[in-house]
């Protein structure tokens, strides 16, 4: 690994972003942006119910309708074995998988794609699809994590019996797996502690909100080749899911990704795809299919829904003794929450000799979860962060010296190995360090602090480098840009180079035109397919040196590549000129043909996240409103490539996480229907709603393993935000909140309740 | 009732297109004029993607019929910037990194540029109340609201 | 769907009257596209009423002020005359929606809907206006707490049309205030909605009062026990105290995903106070 690259007059700074133009001016196309000659319109009909066999599907009216082209069930894809694969962590089964996108035997949440239509017009499709008859035979639903984990509760599978314990069981029920991890030996670990506090909290399901409905444009020609426009965060990771959906070689699927209108983890997974590409065969036409925002909540994938149980004790000197945690996280109609994730989170920021952590993943009638800006994490990390608060307080600690005297630092033992990277004190030593921190406060104002912590990812991604004619470059990646990453990529190609960031075009390609990239998402783009960018402009370099040398005929260990510039090494080598990228791609049909490079990358060395944040509220006694009033983000970015987009990050993070904490939450009907299938119920945070500055303190403890030091940013600003906003409000009014969201109704019930809701 | 065909002017060119009597301006603009750069978040009026102005006056296209547009002046996203030049607005959004995604930007830069139409000098304030309609998930507003108010000054300088 | 934009209130109502299927006027839309969206509703015929002059205009006579029943929050919020006169019926106006919903929504429609929760209609009735009706059997005028009969539903004959909103003279020392309560500080729908309107003598002795509150009842709700609690004294804390006392003895909300049952009856007399609080300062300044 070359030494970090610490002099960049580039690096840190916040240059225009190459896609910026086209995304001002409204002409940057999105999933449902595309037109093609002949394009067909489409209606998906979904499942009213929360839970139904499926005994039959007449689709004929609706073929027979004028105008309809293609009528598609479960019984047009192809059969998938059921068997898991992947790590532990985040296992799959294609026989899950196909069934999340359409239906088989089962309707197994209200929303569940059951047929879809594709027509000439938006009009005829609805009115096809509403012709569709099928014969449902409801069953009893489940809802709540805790209702579906009951003994008598309604069982989604039949043959689900519950992995990871033992004696194995005899009867199915709704929990797919428990993993139990464990640390030291919790039962001495408590013994010796002064203080323990033991504490239930729950947590409702919340959707990620991106503001762009699921979206594609599907071409299928009757060859058997099929091209896709779909809004995703990878779309190799599109093709690959809907090449095996659907049964196509992965070769013949070319997907183009669009651009992407927000995804936070929940456009790693396929929707509207697989649909979109079968309608098209049947059809013979390209064929659209977008979601409506009602489709959009109804399914797909929000995060988990929760119940935790967390105990915690302390010396009185604040030095943390033992942790044990039970997470139970529903899953959706399907099994893969992200409870491993959460319950691998939730101790990491701190060095506790003996930890426990039980986690459940568990089946209810709803839409299937997909990830969520560190998925699990920001659950674990509300039990966790409102637990040690209240411990703080019982041992009269100042809560963020707490988390500092706990830190955990490099080689600290965890769960799954020990830390590989230091950073977390620095974030609570930023907190402690605010001007504003020991300010006091008015009545009915409260301060509270909380961490957080993420894996952030690594993984494969390639990068191919072209250099023009004329001395400019383009980098291409296959990571779709959600939040600025073309220009961060830019930033670390013209730093390596040497060469005006002005002379980069950073662009993001399809499927057929750079090698295999993972998503967008874990925090992984500036760190590894930065990674890959640096590596492809190294190699480039190597190459523009070996032409240097063919054109002043010497050996090309004599050439030095300077600012942009080969040099000659040495004078003993010659009285050469410099020659820039121009001079020497100008001439390259002379030296050995067109100049560029590929580079493709499998990594590991990423660093995890840390996040310290700190919130003031100021509640109103009357009512239960809660008031933001102040909230700062420290966050160890490793190294900020380009700061505003950094910083956005870190603003971005914190109102979903002051949305989460306050409003947001879905609610279901008894017939297990979601009650708030729209923005208008659904209440993310709007610009009004922000009463604040959200201050970013961008810390930088580099990473060693990435040339400019990077650390992934895009998700742990997230994980500590809503324990951040409940150990403000349990310090304004002195009550604690431990169920989210802490709406007006239940803030206001909790000041009412005199006895209850103590800190 | 068969398709109406509507005479209106967009972006100050004179335009027509035929549509259904349910059909939204929204859905005109987006399908019968392949107009994209105004979007659809939800359909509702509840996210502001899709705002537009009629005769001056922002509205979400969701929410009006595209019959109604006949005789009236509409100015989308795509009339903001003049050939090469942006809109004041434009440019300061790119500055402040006011985009992540930019499935919002097109309205929230329409809704601003009404909103500076009517009130040059807006406080913060005043700004976040005024563009309380539309949703951003990835920004969490604070840059958007800074290229506003920088946006406004600057236009008040020109 | 037949889509027509008649010139007259008479074309408008005849169209009405004479339809087969459901029929639908067509103001700002922000209620029915949503619901035609849904398919809540599936209308055979809109009538766009906005060509229609009363419907669009905002007119005094002898004093009174009159606005068109489609006319958009907008420009009643920008209409600096009324503003001064119904601040409280501005306030209402101002909630609904966002600024995109209030470049169309009208309070014609806000009242027609017929939504217990419309943020317009508690300080309408606070304020005293009469709805002014147009139909096939000629003109009527109906206080405004007369025409939601329940959610959804208005009583409204077949043909009528809430032409506009005809308001009392206004005293001097007059003020109102609507205040609604709403977990967000923008677009959501009232949880609870109080208007208090009231005029002073030159004692500071309150002569006149009307309590509304709306989201707490199949329709928004006259509280006379508020107003009598007002009437006669100097609005001073024991008459605020039997105030909320009224506003949350007269509220009658359910639990709904926007609020509990509880919760509602609480903060209804918290509003109460705070919008009288107000009312009496902008009665103070007039």
């Amino acid at each position: 690994m070359n030494e970090m690259i610490k002099d960049s007059s580039l690096v840190g700074t916040s240059p225009v972003r190459p896609d910026g133009v086209p995304k001002v001016t409204g002409l940057a196309q999105f999933g449902d942006d595309f037109h093609l000659p002949g394009m067909l319109q489409s209606k998906v009909l979904r499942s009213p119910h929360a839970h139904a066999r499926i005994k039959s599907i007449d689709t004929s009216k609706a073929e027979a309708l004028h105008g309809v082209k293609a009528v598609i069930t479960g019984a047009d894809f192809p059969e998938h074995a059921f068997s898991y694969f992947g790590p532990a962590r985040i296992e799959r089964n294609y026989w899950h998988i196909t069934r999340a996108v359409i239906a088989q035997e089962k309707a197994l949440f209200e929303g569940h794609a059951v047929a879809a239509v594709a027509a000439t017009t938006a009009a005829i499709a609805a009115k096809a699809a509403k012709l569709i008859e099928v014969d449902y035979e409801v069953l009893p639903h489940v809802i709540d994590v805790d209702e579906a984990m009951a003994e008598d509760a309604p069982v989604l599978y039949d043959d689900m019996i519950t992995r990871g314990i033992e004696p194995v069981p005899t009867k199915p029920s709704n929990i797919s797996k428990i993993t139990t991890l464990e640390l030291g030996d919790v039962e001495a670990g408590f013994a010796e502690a002064d203080e323990i506090v033991e504490k239930e909290y729950r947590t409702a399901a919340v959707h990620q909100g991106y503001i762009e409905p699921h979206a594609c444009l599907a071409r299928y020609d009757s060859d058997g080749q099929a091209e896709l426009w779909s809004s995703s965060q990878g779309h190799f990771i599109v093709r690959e899911f809907t090449s095996k959906i659907c049964g196509i070689p992965l070769a013949n699927l070319k997907v183009n990704p669009a651009e992407i209108g927000g995804g936070f983890g929940g456009k790693t997974v396929v929707y509207v795809e697989p649909l979109a590409v079968a309608l098209s065969k049947k059809a013979g036409h390209p064929v659209r299919v977008s979601m409506g925002r009602d489709e959009v909540f109804k399914a797909s994938g929000p995060t988990s829904g929760s119940s935790m149980r967390m105990k915690i004790g302390v010396k009185k000197d604040g030095t943390i003794t033992a942790a044990e945690g039970r997470y139970n996280y529903q899953a959706g109609a399907f099994p893969g929450s992200p409870v491993i994730g959460g319950s691998l989170c939730g101790f990491a920021p701190y060095a506790i000799a003996n930890q426990k952590a039980t986690a459940c993943d568990v089946v209810s009638n709803r839409p299937k979860v997909a990830a969520y800006r560190a998925p699990g994490s920001p659950i674990a990390a509300f039990a966790v962060e409102s637990t040690l608060d209240i411990l703080a307080k019982k041992i009269g600690m100042d809560p963020a010296k707490l988390r500092l005297k706990n830190a955990a630092v490099k080689g600290t033992p965890m769960f799954m190995g020990p830390l590989s990277h230091d950073g977390y004190g620095d974030t609570v030593k930023a907190i402690l360090d605010h001007p504003e921190y020991n300010k006091p406060l008015g009545p009915n104002q409260g301060r509270g602090v909380a961490s957080g912590y993420w894996f952030n990812g690594g993984g494969e991604s390639g990068a191919t480098v072209f250099v023009n004619a004329d001395g400019t470059v383009v980098i291409a990646t296959g990571s779709p840009d959600i939040g600025g990453s073309r220009a961060s990529m830019a930033i670390m190609a013209s730093e390596t180079l040497g060469i005006p960031y002005e002379q980069v075009r950073s662009t993001v390609n399809d499927t057929t035109s750079v090698p295999f990239t993972q998503q967008t998402g874990g925090s992984r783009v500036t760190y590894a397919t930065g990674i890959a960018v640096i590596g492809a402009c190294n190699k480039v370099i190597d190459e523009l040196k070996a032409r240097a040398a063919k054109m002043w005929d010497v050996d090309v260990e004599g050439v030095d590549w300077v600012d942009g510039e080969a040099r000659p090494a040495g004078s003993n080598v010659g009285e050469f000129d410099p020659l820039s990228i121009k001079d020497i791609a100008s001439k390259a049909i002379t030296t050995g043909g067109p100049i560029g490079s590929t580079n493709a990358v499998a990594l590991g060395g990423q660093a995890p996240g840390f996040a310290t944040e700190m919130c003031e509220v100021e509640v109103d006694p009357d009512t239960g409103l809660v008031k933001i009033l102040r909230f700062v983000v420290a966050q160890d970015a490793g190294r900020a490539i380009h700061k505003a987009y950094v910083e956005g990050q870190m603003q971005g993070g914190a109102v979903q996480g002051i949305g989460w904490a306050l409003n947001e939450e879905y609610i279901y009907d008894e017939k297990g229907r979601m009650a708030n299938a729209g923005f208008l119920d659904y209440r993310v945070p709007v610009a009004s709603d922000i009463t604040c500055d959200i201050e970013t303190l961008i810390v930088e403890v580099p990473n060693p393993n990435h040339p400019f030091g990077v650390k992934g940013v895009g998700e742990v600003n997230l994980v500590p935000a809503m324990a951040a906003v409940a150990n403000a409000v349990a310090d304004a009014v002195g009550r604690r909140m431990t169920s989210l969201p802490m709406s007006p109704p239940k803030v206001l019930a909790a000041l009412m309740d005199r006895d209850g809701g103590e800190l | 009732m068969a398709r109406q065909h509507v005479t209106t002017t967009i972006n100050g060119d004179e335009a027509d297109f035929l549509c259904e009597p349910d059909q939204t301006l929204l859905s005109v603009l987006r399908e019968e004029l392949q107009m994209t750069g105004t979007k659809e978040g939800c359909g509702t009026g509840d996210c502001g993607a899709c705002s537009v102005t009629i005769d001056g006056r922002l509205v979400c296209s969701c929410l009006v019929l595209g019959v109604e547009a006949e005789g009236k002046s509409v100015e989308t996203i795509e009339g903001m910037a003049h050939g090469e030049a942006l809109h004041p607005l434009q440019t300061k959004f790119l500055e402040h990194a006011a985009l992540q995604c930019g499935i919002c930007t097109p309205g929230f830069l329409v809704a601003a540029r009404a909103l500076l139409e009517k009130n040059p000098d807006p406080s913060e304030t005043e700004v976040r109340f005024w563009l309380a309609g539309n949703l951003c998930r990835c920004t969490g507003y604070q840059k958007i609201v800074e290229a506003v108010l920088d946006a406004a000054e600057e236009m008040r300088k020109a | 769907m037949n889509y027509e934009a008649p010139n007259t209130l008479d074309a408008a109502s005849a169209l009405l009257a004479d339809a087969q299927g459901e029929a639908r006027v067509l103001a700002g839309g922000t209620d029915l596209l949503i619901q035609m969206r849904n398919g809540d509703v599936d209308p055979g015929l809109v009538v766009d009423v906005k060509n229609i002059d009363e419907m669009r205009s905002i007119t005094t006579e002898s004093g009174r002020f009159r606005v068109g029943a489609a006319v958009s929050g907008i420009e009643i919020m920008d209409h600096a005359a009324f503003n001064a006169a119904w601040p409280g019926v501005v306030d209402g106006v101002s909630l609904i929606g966002s600024i995109q919903v209030r470049g169309r929504a009208s309070m014609g429609g806000n009242l027609c809907n017929a939504s217990p929760a419309a943020d317009s209609v508690p300080a309408l009735i606070a304020a005293g206006a009469l709805a002014s009706i147009s139909g096939p059997n000629g003109r009527r005028d109906v206080p405004v707490e007369e025409i939601a009969i329940a959610p959804g539903k208005t009583s409204l004959a077949k043909g009528e049309i809430v032409a506009s909103f005809l308001f009392p003279e206004r005293p001097k020392r007059s003020g109102g205030c609507y205040l609604r309560f709403i977990p967000r500080t923008e677009m959501d729908i009232a949880v609870v909605g109080a208007g208090v309107d009231l005029t002073l003598d030159e004692n500071g002795t309150c002569t006149h009062a009307k309590v509304s509150l709306g989201a707490v009842a199949a329709r928004a709700l006259v509280v006379e026990d508020g107003a009598a609690a007002l009437i006669g004294s100097k609005v001073d804390e024991p008459a605020l105290e039997k105030l909320a006392a009224a506003a949350s003895g007269a509220a009658r909300p359910i639990d709904d995903k926007r609020g509990t049952k509880d919760f509602r009856i609480h903060v209804s007399g918290v509003l109460a106070r705070r919008a009288a609080l107000t009312a009496v300062e902008r009665a103070r300044q007039n």
